[in-house]
């Protein structure tokens, strides 16, 4: 039995694996000085798996009782989860080195990280949701302050520490309510104890404090405070890791314990999340406006376009989950494109975050400034770019499901929003002279990734390269 | 009221006024005692709901070990509590106000609590019955929660990764201790013969 089992979370097994036995060699071997080629070998892991996991189109199965779930969900969500992080991963290489930041831990830390949010994605149980939570968070808190003699690096960790115990703390509680209600700590059991009426009010309560710790860490408002910090204080190429891996696994695990766990009383969840998107588009879009700092810029992105994926949750559908997974996987391309222009903005060899620094950017670099204007555009949703039809997916979603005024807010909110993507657009074209320009680093990673990762923004509105059917397909295991 | 029923109560409220005290006393080694007070209370919970094996574990590993250290790392702490006491006094009233409205909903949950039909009969079977407790819980973690108490491993491995990687620091010039050279090193290595001619210096 247990044979069976383990071959079904055999990616998982075989990336814990590596991770202790990588660990074990580079201590007792070279320790730091085979960094860099333990950031290329668990990158090729992940990307080898996400080829694995992309190859099974086996039906869904479950593992361990029902504790674990993989099914055309899971899988999406893992595929993107793997293939982001080891884009993320290579791309911080020659940032971390040249800081002196990259140990060999930090790949690994990566690799268990990422062994926490494929477990979260194929949750079957409040207990292994709330492991692979722990996992993924604890993970994330450590390499949040990687760069310990940076007051602003431990601020960040210390932060993300207390507040994520917090909400970890709020989900306990809300899973011992459910526990309480229906007996038992099975999705599939507590789907059946509640009936497809509306929720009595204990079951009601802890749906409502799992929601709020799930909230935390997809940083929707109003549980977003620490986001701005932790982005703005962590080393810029750990932001991008923050901005994209585990922002889908927790995407991910939210839909999962909506559809799995509650899928009968979905009107009494739905206005959750219609709320808590409603309030994130329009925080995350009219915060950011104040901001000079282009890592706390994204991370108020980040909240508003989480309010957008949350939009395709709250609609309760099987197009609102094909819409939710399509968001995210635009979001998470255009992110790392962005952070990859980042990580590119350097002066005398110190990086700035300064938005100020980039004035008439276009005359001294024009590659540059021209696949960051389209991935600007495509983040603020301008028609022409796939950005735009992430968001269309997710308002007709929210239409069709009779929430046409949470559509119209998120209107609203993203023609707010695009006033800070395109005063950047302004700042590069059209802004003041100056002498200092930014470097021309030669970094022919971060290069290519912010040029795939714009040319996909534009060449993508043919066909959106076929994602529509995989998620199509991908949801449908979810919502039955 | 029944003796089991009064033990537990005494044992509940004992657990929260640990808890509330651990949070407000003035002195943090006092808070560490509340602490250790409330560790005591839910092993003996746990007596009550019969699982001995884990109300052992609650007081050897917790009191006996983490809450001890916890002693120690607060007495040798040089954190000014007071200053942040005044803190948490200027967050006191918004608190209040969030606790007491979360207080009264829970209240409110509370008053017309219901569990669903198959709710008692799925918990039922969780106290072992003619089993040791240990036996029980080794059937438990290493079959059914097999996966559950892997990931637990991983955490843990995580937690002590992290603290390595947190706090080691390799100084440069330390001189350390090496045994290897310590045992090779022979006359021929260790010393040297000069042959220093009258009237001079080396």
């Amino acid at each position: 039995m247990i044979q069976a089992d383990l071959n079904i979370i055999l990616p998982e097994v075989i990336l814990s694996l590596y991770a202790m036995l990588a660990l074990v060699g580079a201590v007792y071997s070279g320790k730091d000085k085979l960094a860099p080629l333990l950031v290329w070998l668990t990158a090729g892991l992940f990307a080898l798996l996400a080829f694995w996991i992309a190859g099974s189109t086996g039906p869904s199965q479950t593992a361990f009782g029902g504790m674990f779930v993989d099914d055309g969900f899971a899988r999406f969500a893992k595929i993107m989860i793997l293939i982001s992080a080891a884009v993320v991963l290579v791309m911080s290489q020659e940032y971390m080195l040249r800081r002196n930041l990259l140990r060999f831990e930090y790949p690994l830390l990566i690799a268990l990280a990422l062994v926490g949010m494929m477990m979260m994605v194929s949750a079957g149980d409040l207990m292994s949701l709330y492991m692979g939570l722990e996992l993924q968070s604890l993970s994330l808190y450590v390499i949040a302050s990687l760069r310990r003699d940076s007051v602003k690096s431990t601020e960040a960790g210390l932060k993300y520490f207390v507040l994520g115990a917090l909400s970890s703390g709020l989900l306990l509680y809300g899973a011992s309510l459910c526990y309480g209600y229906s007996g038992t700590t099975l999705f599939s059991g507590i789907i059946a104890a509640a009936g497809d009426h509306h929720a009595p009010l204990g079951l009601l309560l802890g749906l409502v404090l799992i929601s709020s710790g799930l909230a935390f860490k997809v940083s929707a408002v109003p549980f977003h405070m620490w986001t701005p910090d932790v982005y703005e204080g962590a080393p810029t190429p750990i932001t991008a890791f923050f901005a994209t891996a585990p922002k889908v696994a927790a995407i991910g695990l939210f839909a999962r314990v909506m559809h799995d766990a509650f899928g009968g009383i979905t009107a009494d969840w739905q206005q959750i999340i219609a709320l808590l998107s409603l309030l994130s588009m329009f925080l995350g879009s009219i915060a950011a406006i104040g901001q000079t700092n282009i890592k706390r810029l994204m991370a108020y992105s980040s909240i508003a376009h989480m309010g957008y994926a949350l939009m395709g949750l709250a609609a309760g559908t099987a197009f609102g989950i094909q819409a939710l997974l399509i968001y995210m996987a635009i979001y998470v391309t255009m992110s790392i494109g962005t952070f990859a222009f980042i990580l590119l903005m350097e002066k005398d060899g110190q990086p700035v975050t300064d938005i100020s620094a980039l004035h008439m950017l276009s005359r001294a670099h024009p590659g540059r400034a021209i696949a960051m204007l389209v991935l600007l555009f495509s983040l603020a949703g301008v028609p022409p770019m796939v950005g735009f039809f992430g968001k269309l997916y997710v308002l007709r979603a929210a239409y069709d499901a009779g929430l046409a005024w949470l559509a119209l807010a998120g209107v609203i909110a993203s023609v707010i929003g695009a006033f800070y993507y395109l005063r950047i657009v302004f700042y590069m074209y059209f802004g003041d002279d100056q002498d200092d320009n930014l470097d021309r680093t030669r970094a022919p990673v971060l290069q290519t990734v912010l040029f795939v990762s714009a040319l996909i923004m534009v060449v993508g509105i043919a066909n959106l390269f076929g994602i529509e059917g995989a998620a199509e397909a991908a949801a449908a295991t979810l919502v039955r | 009221m029944s003796v089991l029923s009064f033990t537990f109560y005494l044992f509940a409220v004992c657990v929260i006024v640990g808890g509330l005290f651990t949070v407000i006393s003035r002195n943090p080694v006092h808070s560490v005692l509340w602490l250790i007070l409330s560790f005591l209370s839910s092993a003996g919970l746990f007596v009550l709901l019969g699982a001995e094996f884990v109300a052992m574990l609650l007081v050897i590993v917790y009191v006996g070990a983490v809450a001890v250290l916890f002693l120690f790392v607060v007495m040798m702490l040089d954190v000014d509590f007071a200053q942040l006491k005044a803190e948490m006094a200027r967050y006191l009233p918004l608190g209040l106000l969030i606790g007491v409205v979360l207080l009264m909903q829970l209240g409110m949950a509370f008053g017309n609590w219901t569990a669903s039909e198959g709710a008692e009969a799925a918990r039922a079977a969780v106290a072992p019955v003619d089993t040791h407790n240990t036996a029980a819980l080794g059937l438990l973690i290493y079959d059914r929660y097999f996966l559950l108490f892997q990931l637990a491993g991983l955490i843990l491995l995580v937690a002590m990764v992290g603290a390595i990687v947190l706090t080691l620091r390799h100084r440069k010039h330390v001189k350390r201790q090496d045994v290897l050279a310590q045992m090779y090193r022979d006359p021929a290595t260790a010393m040297e013969l000069k042959d220093v001619k009258p009237g001079q210096g080396l």
